[in-house]
């Protein structure tokens, strides 16, 4: 066990550096904006442009750039200054990731709990209004793009420019450490908006699972057994369909953590997502190169641990 | 019968096949190995029917699938009419296949439900490049499903249109369109109702007969290779327990194996009919 | 065939049709039989006969929107299919249990056998704490045999070899003593030796226990050593029904002919040709006029296209009862053709060419 987890954490940093790789080349390579320009602002001179680029070490040929940053990251654990802002990579980084993390897994508790309840039940009752009004639902709510959901949402619930001014508006997240009530009221609608789409792809795979399940001998001979049928459906055949779910909300919150670019942006909350946009507007390689690498670990660790997790699900995949 | 100096058919001698033995989703250590087949030497004669009868792990099915070229063995030799063949490749594959056909378990899986029966028939020749003439090809999938017992219209006709006993009709004659020498049928009626299972094992006994087939029967079930075979070997734990011609073994078995699995047979009391030809009513 | 007591189990003219799109379909149509405790009926049929339909809906699994029943399953008296969802939950896996065909799937993948046992014991009796259930659970494994049966409580089905698993689902349908036991092919998925040590495992608990059992097969050789009457079943019914021993001894029903001719026996001569019955099973829809076997039955006659038999007991033997339009002196004289070899046509013409047979029950004029 020791030796597959430190294997896949070897190959997790080899991954790493391609990805960072990769970030350089696309930075550099293709056609972007020019960060020295950007920095410097309209009606620069030649020779002010030409200091910045030396400042921020744009001068020097592309792979001695790379080397820096690659050396600097793994014997410094420095992720280098921004260009825009001057802050440390890593700093701005942590600062953001809070909040992140508190629109993610807000989020995944909700759709879960919603997920779960409304797949079993469209699934038992196959075919009655509750199953097509889910459906409908589901259909809806995979079809919204996010970034119209959330835009919807504050037209009309914001309390500032709201039809219904009920919830607070864009912009107006605070930490939890800071204000506890404000910072849950700000993320109610950012957390409905986010969990809306993942909500109806899991209830239509959960009932698509459990309708498979339910025709299963397994189930009938819980039935046979005179189990109670809240019993045969919740812990037989729940048990067995929603192995699937598990390790992709696993894959999903890691993909997450990375930021929700969208719902970050359209509800101005200041985590990596909306760190990352920005940094891209700015041609701001260092920080786009880091909530990249943060992206890319949250992926390969949700991964390990999805992979570990199914083993303790599924008791079958532990031998061949 | 062959021969004396005749090579045999089809052989396979010290024939071990081991699949590996993993734990864990994660490690995969290897455990060890499991021996399917372990050290079998066996020989098919021409024009007989043999039967391999074995329970579950036994490696029968494992066996046969190595004598038809569909897995590498770990070790040993595959023959063909005293050739070694054992790691046959592309021309001289396709050759052998022509000449070596299966008969599956399941009518149902082993038929793509995609295709028309008519196609799957077909499809033999397509692969080996024969008949390339439409028409000449629908004449002759029509002649195979008569010689099945079955109607020509049934060409166009889906697989989960007709019966399992159908089915397996239909698989039969997909295995003997190309003329095969050797015929391996792998538990060709487990899956068929009883009453089906008879019309299937007589239509084999026939086109054995029409054909000159040598047949291979692969079975769980003792009273079915007795009625269908010449000469019949008993397999356990990947090893050849006892080879004797039917009589024989089934009056006098030599392993204690092989009394432990007749003595498990349930017997249905009563007259057991005697052949059609006696003209004397005898009951045993 | 009925035992001086009441009889555990006692299904009369049970009916099962569902409705589908292409018609309704007549799964079970008027099967009446009774089982004793302690004793053991064997019901045989191919797929389509309706032998699992009637044993599901037995234990109500059949019941639905589109399905339509009538008739009584009385067990112990009490009837099944008036019983309320919730009575029938509660003699299900209690008084009356079930094993099923194949045991890989039907245990649960994702949960230890003990734990599954332990469950059937519980919901049956909630005070029992989930220590002692699981401490029952081991011994129920002992009871049936399961070797190391502490440690295996533990181990998931797939761990676990063909014939352990159907010892853990019949120690599961065991656990809270049972009065009816059904058995729907146990022993169908098993190897031969494990076969024979399953059947004498149930033979044994049947008798340990008191139980009623119903062994469900297509296998005439199962029948023949397990079980202590027969009901052969065609087409949705029965077409015949008798001590096994006499079923085997004289045969009534060309049905069963054909099944007995029809499979290889290890008793017989080597070489010894099949006679498959021809055809296939009917369709349940539009099931065929008449006698449900007349298109497949080489003995047919004019009139058997027409009037459909009842099953009737034999003027000599009460306990066996056919459900055929010949006579029974002619389908003695057929028999007697069969066991001595002769194909089915060769048996029909000898028996019509001796003439009218002068016999107790209703002569059949020859055709």
């Amino acid at each position: 066990m020791a030796a597959y987890v430190l294997r896949r954490v070897l190959w997790g940093l080899v991954l790493l550096v391609l990805v960072s790789l990769l970030t350089f080349v696309v930075f550099y390579v293709l056609p972007t904006a020019d960060p020295a320009q950007l920095r410097a602002g309209r009606n620069a001179s030649p020779a002010l442009l030409h200091e910045i680029r030396r400042t921020l070490g744009l001068d020097r040929p592309l792979p001695a750039q790379y080397w820096t940053f690659l050396s600097q990251l793994l014997f410094h654990a420095n992720l280098g200054f921004s260009y825009y802002s001057q802050a440390s990579v890593g700093s701005l980084l942590l600062d953001r990731l809070p909040a992140t993390i508190s629109l993610t897994v807000g989020a995944v508790v909700i759709w879960i709990a919603v997920a779960v309840p409304l797949g079993v039940i469209s699934a038992v009752r196959r075919g009655t209004w509750v199953d097509k009004l889910t459906t409908g639902g589901a259909l809806l709510g995979i079809s919204a793009p996010v970034y119209w959901l959330g835009l919807v949402a504050l037209y009309l619930f914001s309390s500032d420019i709201g039809k219904f001014p009920l919830l607070p508006g864009a912009g107006s997240y605070v930490p939890l450490t800071q204000d506890p009530w404000k910072w849950f009221t700000s993320l109610i609608l950012p957390w409905l908006v986010l969990a809306s789409t993942f909500c109806a792809v899991y209830a239509r795979l959960l009932r698509g699972n459990m309708i498979e399940v339910l025709s299963e001998d397994y189930v009938r001979t819980a039935r046979a057994k005179g189990l109670s049928e809240r019993r045969v459906v919740w812990r037989h055949a729940l048990r067995a369909a929603v192995t699937p779910l598990v390790t992709l909300a696993g894959l999903d919150v890691g993909l997450l953590l990375g930021g929700a670019v969208l719902t970050e942006t359209v509800f101005g909350i200041p985590g990596i997502g909306a760190l990352n946009y920005d940094a891209i507007l700015h041609a701001d390689y260092p920080v786009i190169q880091g909530t990249v690498l943060l992206a890319a670990i949250f992926v390969i660790v949700a991964n390990l641990l999805v992979d570990i997790a199914y083993a303790y699900l599924d008791p079958r995949v532990r031998e061949r | 019968m062959t021969a004396a100096d005749a090579p045999p058919l089809a052989a396979v001698e010290q024939l071990v096949k081991r699949f590996p033995l993993t734990r864990g989703v994660m490690l995969r250590r290897r455990l060890g190995e499991v021996p399917a087949v372990d050290g079998v030497t066996l020989h098919v004669h021409e024009g007989e029917s043999l039967g391999i009868v074995g329970e579950t792990g036994s490696g029968k099915s494992t066996l046969a699938r190595i004598l038809l070229n569909l897995l590498e063995p770990t070790s040993g030799i595959v023959r063909w009419r005293g050739e070694d063949v054992t790691h046959a490749r592309s021309a001289q594959l396709a050759a052998l296949r022509r000449k070596r056909q299966l008969v599956f378990q399941d009518p149902m899986g082993s038929l793509n439900p995609r295709k028309t029966v008519g196609a799957a028939i077909a499809d033999p020749f397509a692969i080996h490049g024969l008949l390339p003439e439409r028409a000449e090809r629908a004449r002759r999938v029509g002649e195979l499903l008569e010689q099945v017992g079955l109607e020509a219209a049934l060409a166009n006709r889906y697989p989960h249109e007709l019966s399992g006993g159908m089915r397996q009709r239909v698989g039969i004659a997909r295995a003997i369109a190309l003329g095969p020498e050797l015929l391996v049928a792998d538990e060709p009626v487990s899956a068929l109702d009883v009453s089906i299972q008879a019309q299937i094992l007589t239509l084999l006994r026939e086109l054995r007969r029409e054909l000159g087939l040598t047949l291979v029967l692969i079975a769980h079930d003792l009273a079915v290779v007795r009625h269908m075979c010449d000469r019949v070997a008993v397999m356990r734990h990947g090893q050849l327990v006892e080879v004797a011609p039917v009589e024989e073994l089934y009056r006098a078995p030599r392993a204690d194996y092989t009394r432990e699995l007749l003595a498990a047979v349930p017997r249905i009391p009563g007259a057991a009919p005697a052949p059609p030809q006696s003209s004397s009513s005898s009951s045993t | 065939m009925s035992a001086t007591a009441s009889p555990a189990l006692h299904v009369a003219d049970l009916r099962v049709a569902f409705e589908t799109p292409d018609g309704l379909l007549q799964a079970v149509d008027g099967v009446s039989f009774e089982v004793a405790a302690g004793r053991t009926l064997g019901i045989v049929g191919e797929s389509g006969s309706g032998k699992t339909v009637a044993a599901m809906t037995a234990i109500g699994l059949t019941r639905g929107a589109r399905v339509r029943t009538s008739g009584h399953v009385l067990l112990d008296g009490e009837d099944l299919l008036a019983a309320s969802p919730a009575r029938l939950r509660a003699l299900r896996g209690d008084a009356l249990a079930m094993v099923f065909q194949d045991p890989l799937s039907a245990l649960h993948p994702l949960m230890r056998v003990g734990d599954q046992i332990a469950e059937a014991v519980r919901a049956h009796r909630p005070g029992v704490s989930k220590a002692a259930a699981r401490a029952r659970a081991v011994e129920l494994l002992e009871q049936v045999a399961l070797p190391d049966a502490g440690r295996r409580a533990g181990a998931y089905p797939h761990e676990l070899s063909g014939g352990m698993r159907q010892r853990v689902t019949i120690a599961m349908a065991l656990a809270n003593e049972p009065r009816v036991l059904i058995a729907d092919e146990p022993t169908t998925a098993l190897d031969v030796t494990v076969q024979k040590q399953i059947l004498a495992l149930l033979a044994r608990l049947r008798d340990e226990l008191g139980m009623a059992m119903v062994l469900i097969t297509h296998d005439l050789g199962v029948v023949a050593e397990a079980a202590d009457e027969v009901a052969v079943m065609y087409a949705g019914r029965i077409v015949e029904q008798a001590p096994a021993a006499e079923l085997f001894a004289a045969p009534q029903h060309p049905y069963t002919w054909g099944l007995l001719r029809s499979m290889p026996r290890l008793e017989a001569p080597v070489g010894a040709e099949l006679v498959p019955i021809p055809g296939r099973p009917p369709s349940l829809i539009h099931p065929p006029s008449g006698c449900r076997f007349h298109p497949r039955c080489p003995y047919a006659r004019e009139r058997h296209r027409e009037v459909d038999p009842a099953l009737e007991p034999l003027a000599g033997a009460p306990s066996h009862r056919v459900a055929c339009l010949l006579s029974e002196a002619e389908r003695r004289a057929i028999w007697e053709q069969l066991a001595a070899g002769a194909s089915p046509e060769d048996a029909r013409a000898a028996v019509e060419s001796a003439g009218p047979v002068p016999s107790a029950g209703a002569a059949e004029p020859p055709a």
